[in-house]
């Protein structure tokens, strides 16, 4: 069991030394509920800071998308765990995303034009392939409850679509 | 009527089944969990595909430098078929989807 965990957890470390790595231990659903929420909200507050700030169509094009995707699964998300009675649960992992968003958010905040287009979609690629791997290495296989973990799965192949998406809007602004 | 009247009259009938166009045809194609289903389908020009959207995020079906099609989360969005050939096409929103249609003239 610690053996697999470690396995998980060094397969998370080699895609991002960043939060995940923070994770104590295995996490629970209701903690697992809350980290994926947490990284839905995280980024539709990247996109609002990008709507706002960018005059890039292709970019503010992009941001609305994420909003307006991360939003309906986020609602998936609220109505799932009403549904399993689960009360989403607080944890490091989500306190360590929320951090580092704050920090870049901070960053970008002093960046404009050109400079901030590039800064916020590279940001956007390297986040969602964070978050994805999290989901493959941990979360999915962490999820107890076959509903929740049916969620991460389409979640997963919906931001993996995103990690397309921004890889491609990232090509066009070079 | 004689017998050669009878055959050539079924003749022409036979042609004029042959020769009449099938009816255009609407093709349903299901998107679930971020996939065309059937991911090919073979169509004639004058066809409809239909694609219905069983997710809670918007899709389109988008061909390279050609038609784009916008599909609602929980709705179906169509389009008629103009042109023969094989064509390849994907979700703007997300690029991981893929389908193909070949339609025959
Ligand atoms: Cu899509």
């Amino acid at each position: 069991m610690l053996t697999r965990y470690t396995a998980a957890l060094a397969a998370v470390l080699f895609v991002s030394a960043a939060p995940f790595a923070q994770a104590a231990d295995k996490p629970t659903d209701p903690q697992i509920a809350h980290i994926a929420y947490t990284a839905g909200v995280l980024d539709i507050e990247a996109a609002k800071q990008a709507i706002k700030t960018s005059k890039n169509k292709e970019v503010v094009a992009f941001a609305k998308d994420m909003e307006r995707d991360h939003e309906a699964v986020n609602k998936q998300a609220l109505d799932l765990v009403k549904k399993l009675k689960v009360k989403p649960e607080d944890n490091a992992t989500s306190q360590a995303l929320s951090k580092a968003a704050e920090e870049e958010r901070a960053k970008l905040a002093k960046l404009k034009g050109a400079a901030f287009d590039k800064a916020y979609i590279e940001n956007e690629v390297a986040y969602h392939k964070q978050v994805n791997g999290a989901l493959e290495t941990l979360l999915i296989p962490s999820a107890s409850n076959a509903e929740l973990k049916s969620l991460l799965e389409t979640g997963l192949k919906i931001f993996q679509g995103h990690e397309q998406h921004a890889e491609h809007v990232a090509g066009m602004l070079k | 009527m004689k017998a050669g009247a009878l055959i050539r009259l079924s003749w022409l009938a036979a042609l004029a089944l042959m020769a009449a166009p099938a009816a255009a045809a609407t093709i349903e194609v299901t998107i679930d969990k971020l996939v065309f289903s059937p991911a090919t389908v073979e169509a004639k020009v004058g066809d409809t595909i239909e694609w219905v959207n069983n997710d809670v995020v918007a899709h389109t079906a988008t061909v390279k430098g050609g038609w784009d099609v916008m599909i609602p989360p929980k709705k179906s969005a169509s389009l008629t078929l103009k042109a023969a050939g094989a064509v390849d096409y994907f979700c703007r929103f997300h690029p991981n989807m893929r389908g193909h249609l070949d339609v025959s003239p």
